[in-house]
């Protein structure tokens, strides 16, 4: 045992003295949080919180233009604009303002379009009133139209996403679509002479109810903030793997391994050491992570993270997740002869495991044989068994088994590396 | 005097090699000796102190230390055997102090043990005042030094040393070779292996020539200079078993 704490101590004391392994340990993953946090967050703010300035152009004049207008002025994420620097704004314009950027969209109402929707709704009204005999017997009978479909046109900055587009025109549709049954049902009421309007239309007939489907009833509602901190807390601890396979690479090159191989101690009590250490590493990152998180973004304007009584499986998902990437950062020590391979394949391949265990975009919109492949990313199984105590506010049973897929991972890269230098020693 | 450590028909080839590192060598080390331990580059001197000092398996032959099988009780063995390796084998960040405090651990002296021991170790080859300077800032022979005092900081009853002085300047060796002249005086084996064929001629109390993974001679310095024909040092004695001939290996 005194062997095994010598050895840690001795660990300790060299990573004190490393000041670039220490600023990978710690400095490092408290900068990628905030930053990658405040992009996401401003991504999500850019379609979402903030307002979002749309040109329209009204070559209408009409009542469509009027309704649409209206409608996207009381929108409280929407900042109409209809002139730029003081010069009003038609088509030409609008469209050379989303081409250079200064917009992401421009709405374009087409002249005309109030009168051709008023004609068709009042023609198509009759024509089913007629069926019914509601309409006066003198009123004329109506002429059979060809109607032509009117276009309004949406300009988009080619910079904007596929799913900002989606979102966009979706709810635009969706507005128009208001637009036009208001219509129909205003000439309705005229049509029919009612004198007093029946409120069809006041308040919704159908709406949605928005629930998180978490485990319990105490659960936090989710926001980007838990999405990215424990995704970026287990790629800093992942990223233990580059300074511990440089610091066994390191013992390896400086003749102390021969000392330490001709001493009476096994390979497991050197290894021991090194695990007790990186795991209290891992411990302290987690908890610098999750105090940033909690104390540093509310100062910079992201929504704090507060990780409530969740707080101790969280730590046991950060202790099993450390585990399993010190199992690989000791694997990877062990195989490579230098530093030069040591040092960019750990931090490459840390880099892969993110990416495919579900760190830069949710595994769920992967094509098909990613996502299988994902299933296989010890990062993946961390990042699910932190969503299933942070956002669906699973218990210890929850996450059982990510967690012993995490032990099962360590115990098997520890294996290997105990065999791999088994073999070398007899070889 | 004693046998300590006996060696038997011992062979050993690496993975991926098609030639023996050793080959069905047999030697024998007595109590008390300074056993040189001389050769060509790829001769197999390395194969054979890693094998001793229990670093690489054999593939085959037998290996008794005091009458213990190496294959048995390896830990046993280890505990009494101290290894001055080529390479500085210190932590370059780490005081002397505290790699020595290190390397003692592993050998299980308690922490006052230790701290006695180190105290005194480097008094006594002049580096008490640098204890708590860190490795990196001592010179080459101020690291030999602490190398030499790892090696021997859990007073072992065999000390193996490999290129000792190796790169010194003349006081460290100095102060290296009494030490090393002390400690076998007090009782330790040393096996020592370099390629300053003087020192060893006047430092050695027996010497073994090994080309090839074989022992090709073996006897007392002056023994050995006295039947090589024309020989007067050392060294002609070499020339004499191992040609002249470059030993260059890749």
């Amino acid at each position: 045992m005194r062997k095994l704490l010598v050895s840690a101590y001795k660990e300790v004391l060299l990573l004190l003295r490393d000041w670039g392994g220490l600023a990978i340990l710690f400095f490092m993953p408290a900068v990628l949080i905030v930053t990658i946090t405040l992009i996401q967050e401003s991504t999500f703010k850019a379609v979402g919180e903030s307002s979002l300035p749309i040109i329209l152009v009204d070559e209408d004049n009409g009542e469509i233009g009027h309704m649409v207008a209206g409608n996207l002025n009381e929108s409280p994420n929407i900042q109409l604009v209809t002139e730029h620097e003081g010069k009003p704004i038609d088509e030409t314009y609008a469209r050379s303002l989303v081409s250079e950027g200064k917009y992401q969209i421009a709405l374009i109402i087409p002249e005309g379009i109030s009168k051709e929707l008023n004609d068709k709704v009042n023609h198509n009204v009759d024509q089913i009133l007629g069926e019914f005999a509601l309409v006066d017997a003198d009123s004329e009978p109506t002429e059979e139209k060809e109607w032509k479909t009117q276009e309004i046109t949406i300009y988009f900055d080619p910079a904007a996403g596929q799913t900002f587009r989606n979102g966009v025109k979706s709810s635009i549709e969706q507005l128009l679509a208001k637009v036009e049954v208001r219509k129909i049902y205003d000439v309705f009421i005229d049509q029919m002479e009612l004198e007093e309007d029946p409120g069809l239309l006041n308040g919704d007939i159908i709406s949605f109810k928005e629930t998180i489907a978490q485990k319990g009833n105490d659960g936090i509602i989710p926001n980007a903030v838990q999405h990215n901190v424990p995704a970026w807390i287990l790629f800093g601890i992942f990223f233990i793997v580059v300074p511990l396979g440089i610091n066994l690479v390191k013992e390896k090159n400086l003749g102390t391994y021969i000392r330490l191989r001709t001493s009476p101690v096994s390979y497991a009590i050197i290894l021991g050491g090194k695990i007790l250490t990186y795991t209290v590493i891992c411990l302290i990152q987690f908890i610098l992570m999750l105090m940033i998180a909690k104390y540093v973004f509310p100062l910079i304007g992201l929504i704090e993270f507060d990780p409530g009584g969740q707080f101790p499986l969280m730590l046991l998902i950060a202790l099993v997740s450390g585990l399993a990437a010190i199992g690989l950062g000791i694997l990877i020590g062990t195989i490579a002869e230098t530093q030069e391979q040591s040092a960019p394949f750990g931090a490459i391949f840390v880099i892969i495991l993110a990416a495919l265990g579900g760190v830069w975009v949710p595994t769920f919109i992967m094509p098909e044989v990613m996502q299988k492949i994902s299933a296989f990313s010890p990062m993946n199984w961390g990042i699910s068994a932190f969503y299933d105590v942070i956002l669906r506010n699973g218990s210890a049973t929850d996450i059982a088994r990510p967690l012993a897929y995490l032990l099962l991972f360590f115990t098997a890269t520890l294996l290997a590396a105990i065999l791999y230098d088994k073999r070398n020693k007899t070889s | 005097m004693d046998e300590i450590i006996r060696i038997h028909e011992l062979s050993k080839r690496y993975a991926g090699s098609d030639r023996y590192a050793l080959k069905d060598l047999s030697i024998s080390i007595r109590k008390g000796e300074i056993f040189g331990l001389l050769g060509p580059n790829g001769a197999g001197k390395t194969t054979l102190i890693s094998t001793m000092c229990g670093m690489i398996k054999p593939s085959s032959g037998e290996l008794w230390f005091d009458k213990l099988n190496y294959s048995q009780h390896g830990r046993t063995i280890q505990r009494q055997l101290g290894v001055v390796p080529q390479e500085y084998a210190l932590y370059p960040t780490l005081t002397a102090a505290e790699n020595l405090y290190y390397f003692g651990s592993l050998y299980g002296l308690s922490a006052v043990e230790l701290t006695s021991r180190i105290a005194e170790g480097l008094q006594r080859v002049g580096l008490s005042e640098f204890a708590k300077k860190p490795i990196k800032t001592f010179s080459g022979g101020m690291q030999r030094r602490v190398n030499l005092l790892a090696g021997i900081l859990h007073r072992p009853n065999v000390l193996f040393l490999d290129e000792p002085t190796v790169g010194v300047d003349v006081h460290s060796k100095e102060v290296i070779m009494a030490l090393l002249h002390e400690l076998n005086q007090q009782g330790t084996t040393i096996i020592y292996s370099s390629h300053h064929l003087n020192e060893a001629q006047h430092f050695c109390t027996r010497i073994a020539i090994i080309d090839a993974g074989r022992i090709v001679v073996e006897g007392k310095p002056d023994q050995l200079i006295a039947s090589a024909p024309g020989a007067t040092t050392l060294e002609n004695v070499f020339i004499h078993h191992t040609g002249s001939q470059l030993r260059d290996y890749a």
